[in-house]
Formats: C-alpha cells, structure tokens, sequence
C-alpha cells in the first residue's frame, strides 16, 4: 500500500515538475508547480510528518503560490512561441551540466544507504511529526538556527520595504 | 472492516448532502432576511414562504445556455468553477458536528459524528479553505477580461492579508486548548466558568478570547469575500468581478462556493469559540448547528448594514488595524496561559 502509494505521489510531482518546466504559458507552469507541491506534501504524510505535511499546504501551495500567480497576471505574459530558442544554448548546456552532477549526487548519495555496510534506520520514536514534537525540537535543540531563520526573513523584510519606499523622509 | 467503510461513507454522505442542502437554503435565507431588514417580503411565489425557491432557482440555472466565451482559455475556465467549490467542500472533514450517537439504540458501539480528527484538524482547515482562493484567481485570469482580471487579483490580495490576521486570530484558542485537533478544543470548552465569581457561564472560548472571535468573524468575513469586503466582486466597479463572463451552472458554482465558504467559516467559529457540540441538554448536533445558524444570520445580517469597504481602506483596516490586534490577542493569551498555567 505505501509502496504504491508513493510511486503515485513520486509520479505526479516528477511529472508536473516536468511540465513546469516545458509548459509556453506561465501560468499554466505556476498551476503544474502548485500540483507538484501537493504531491510533496502526499510523500511527507508517507513519511509521518503531519505538521511538515499541512505545512507544505498552507506555505507553498496557499500563500507563495498564490504570490507567484499573483505577479505572473500582473505581467500579462504572453505565450512562449517556440519551445528553444538558440540564444539559450549556453544556458541549457549548462543547466545540462548541472543536472549531471546532482544526478551524480543523489545515486552516491541514496547508493551508500543501501550498501549493507549501512546501519538500519533507527525506529520511529513516539509521537515522531506531530505538532508537540516539532515545536519542542524547535525551541531546545534547533533554537539557534530558528532564531537565526527568523532575523533573516525580517531583514529580508525591511529591505523589500525600503526598496519599495525610495522617498524615506 | 466492511462495516467501518460503511460507516464512514453513509458520514460522509450525510455531510455532503447537509451541506449542499445547507448550501441551498442560504440563498433563500439571505433573500428572506434581507427582506425583512429591509422591510421588503421577498419571494413568496414558490411554495408556502416561498420555501421552494431553491429548488426553482437550481432548475432555472441548469437548464440555461451554458455559454463559453470565444475569448477565454478554455481548460483553466472549466476549472475555476470547480476549484472554487472544492475546497470548501473538503474543510469539512475535520469539523466535528456532534458528539457520539448509537441512533436511539440502532447501532452497538457509539460512532462518533466527524468524519474523521486529526491532529493538525486547525491548520487543516486553513490550509484546505486558502486553496479557495485558486478558483477565483484563476476564473479571472482564464476569462481575459479586464474586469474579471481586476477581480481575481483583488480577492488573492484580499485573501493573503487577511489570512494572517485570522491565523493569529486562534493561536490564543489553540494556546488555551493545547492541541490542534478539533475534537480536542471542543472539549476543552466543557464545564462551566464563573462569571465575576457567582454568574455561571459556559466554559467557551469566547468569553475568554473575545477580541480572537471578533477578528476571526472579521476576518472571515473577508476570506469569503462577503460584504462589507465583497471587492472581488464589486458591481458598481467591476461589472459582476470574476465572475463577468461565467453563466449558468458555472456561475451558480462560484455562488454555492461562497455560501459554503461562509458555513465553513461559521463551523470553525463555532468549534473554535462556542463550544462547538456542547449544550446543557438535548442532543448535541443540535446544539452545533443552532450556534452555526445563529453566526450564519449574523453574516447576512452584517451584510444587510455596512456599506463596501474601499480598497485602500480594505488593506489599511487588514494590516495596520486587524493584525496588530492579532498580536495583542496572541500576547494576553499567553498572559493569561501563564497565569494560570
């Protein structure tokens, strides 16, 4: 059941990644990623992550998505006429390039973990994903990198401000 | 297990079905109510009270033209409609409407009345009602009118800044509580407080959170783009928002949208402040859905009083009123969680 389960979610959120990609209208790219987040958040609830899964929702496919669509309507883009065009060809190689190498990664990567000199994942602790576990890992173990987080999104914030504003008085 | 899928279709049947029923009678309330403020008698033709006007309008909305205009892009137009509903729809898997039941004796074991709790319930909700606003987005964009356009993108930034007020909005409930589960905030609110030391009151959250259901009913009064924030749709501006180019059933999809939006909405009031289920006596749904009816009529009510916001003054009243409010609200529930720890 999981197993299938998975190979759907996996399916769905490589093919829409996919589409994102190679779709002409931007819009119709925004929809395809926002399909491709919900079916992350599908493979975090296989993984037992409930708060990680709603989370997912709620961030990325009801706010940043929303955000993204938001400004692609205001830029009234018009359709992509033709699919390469050849002053991209060094782009694309080396985005080509790039793929490689993280393709290179990720088989080294996932190759070790099933070497039999690997350790067995450690079994699921009590309450492992809900609420009370994240938040409580949050404020005692992870307390430094969250506040850091925090102070990051709110310079990020006052310098989108001040961009915005030029005649600060 | 044979008999738990049983059970658990015939739930969900039974919401599906109140819900779109509920849905159905809104519009006939809503006229009825606005009448009556208005010192109007509204329709009465169909049926005594005119208690079959629903039904009237759903034929009369099927059976017209179903025009797709030549101009629009025709897949996401399809889908807007239901994009809009959807959403609406599923929220309502998590709200509890009632405690157990055997059916007078029908059934061994009691059976909960939710379709099913679970432990982000809250968030659930938020998460599964922000995705709304896709359907109105995108019917905007994918109509290719300017009017429709200007619609769409008032409701996503409408939708953003008032999502976050209501967020903070039940922190303070969920602090209170301990939990994110429904289930589990209602029955926090069992028992009875006293009220100065000798007046008995119900132990709900909206006597100790009052300014968080005041801004969640504020707020989602906007999430369901309802008047006095009904910019999305704004007739004297924007033609009919967007909705311009859509007809028959699938502009009645975008109306049933938002009157299941706000029953939604009136549901979480209810379970978040009100005590959800609980009554001091008599069967508990009953219970749940007089107080949904009771935030309904204050819906309509609202609607039939205050005047549209104007836009500016719609993000003014979100961002510099409504979401400082929210943290005040946030920081006097942790007060009071600390005082009485």
């Amino acid at each position: 059941m999981e197993i299938l389960l998975f190979a759907g979610f996996a399916t769905v959120a490589a093919v829409s990644g996919l589409l994102v990609v190679i779709q002409r209208q931007a819009v119709y790219s925004a929809l395809y990623l926002v399909i491709t987040m919900g079916a992350l958040a599908g493979l975090y609830i296989l993984l037992e992550g409930h708060f990680i899964w709603i989370i997912q929702i709620i961030v990325y496919a009801g706010a940043i998505m929303v955000l993204f669509l938001f400004v692609i309507m205001l830029l009234d883009l018009r359709r992509e006429e033709v699919m390469w065009a050849r002053r991209d060809r060094g782009q694309i190689l080396l985005a080509a390039i790039l793929s490689l190498v993280l393709l290179a990664q990720m088989v080294l990567a996932l190759g070790r973990s099933y070497l039999p000199a690997a350790k067995a994942p450690a079994a699921l602790a009590e309450g492992f994903g809900t609420t009370q576990t994240v938040g409580r890992l949050l404020f005692t173990d992870y307390l430094f990198p969250f506040e850091v987080t925090s102070v990051i999104l709110l310079v990020a914030m006052v310098g989108a401000m001040v961009l915005a504003k030029k005649q600060f008085k | 297990m044979l008999e738990t899928l049983v059970v658990i279709f015939v739930k969900i049947a039974v919401v599906m079905g109140a819900l779109l029923l509920a849905v159905a009678y809104m519009t006939w309330l809503e006229r009825k109510v606005i009448a009556d403020l208005q010192v109007r008698i509204g329709p009465d033709r169909v049926g005594p009270f005119g208690l079959l006007q629903p039904i009237a309008d759903g034929i009369k909305l099927i059976l017209k033209e179903d025009l797709i205009p030549g101009h629009v892009d025709r897949v996401v137009y399809l889908l807007a409609p239901s994009l809009a509903i959807i959403p609406a729809l599923i929220a309502f898997a998590v709200i509890p409407f009632g405690d157990t039941t055997t059916l007078f004796g029908l059934l061994g074991a009691p059976v909960p009345l939710r379709i099913t709790d679970i432990d982000v319930g809250v968030l659930f909700v938020f998460g599964v009602s922000s995705l709304g606003v896709y359907g109105i987005v995108l019917a905007g964009w994918a109509s290719n009118n300017k009017y429709s356009l200007l619609g769409g993108l008032r409701s996503s930034a409408q939708m953003i800044s008032y999502e976050l007020a209501m967020g903070l909005s039940v922190v303070g409930v969920i602090l209170l509580a301990g939990s994110l589960s429904l289930v589990d905030i209602v029955r926090a609110q069992e028992g009875a407080a006293w009220l100065l030391g000798i007046i008995p009151i119900p132990n709900w959250f909206a006597f100790s959170q009052p300014l968080g259901l005041a801004l969640f009913f504020t707020c989602a009064l906007a999430e369901t783009n309802r008047a006095p924030f009904d910019l999305p749709e704004a007739e004297t501006e924007l033609v009919a928002g967007f909705h311009t180019e859509y007809s028959s059933m699938k502009f009645a999809m975008f109306f049933m949208a938002e009157y299941a939006h706000m029953i939604t909405a009136s549901a979480m009031a209810t379970t978040l402040f009100l005590g959800g289920w609980l009554g001091p006596v008599g069967p508990s749904p009953v219970w749940f859905l007089g107080k949904v009816f009771v935030l309904l009529f204050v819906f309509i009510w609202v609607r039939a009083t205050l005047p549209r916001f104007r836009y500016d003054q719609l993000m003014q009243f979100g961002w510099k009123r409504l979401l400082p409010l929210g943290f005040l609200n946030l920081a006097y529930s942790a007060l009071l969680v600390w005082w009485w720890g």
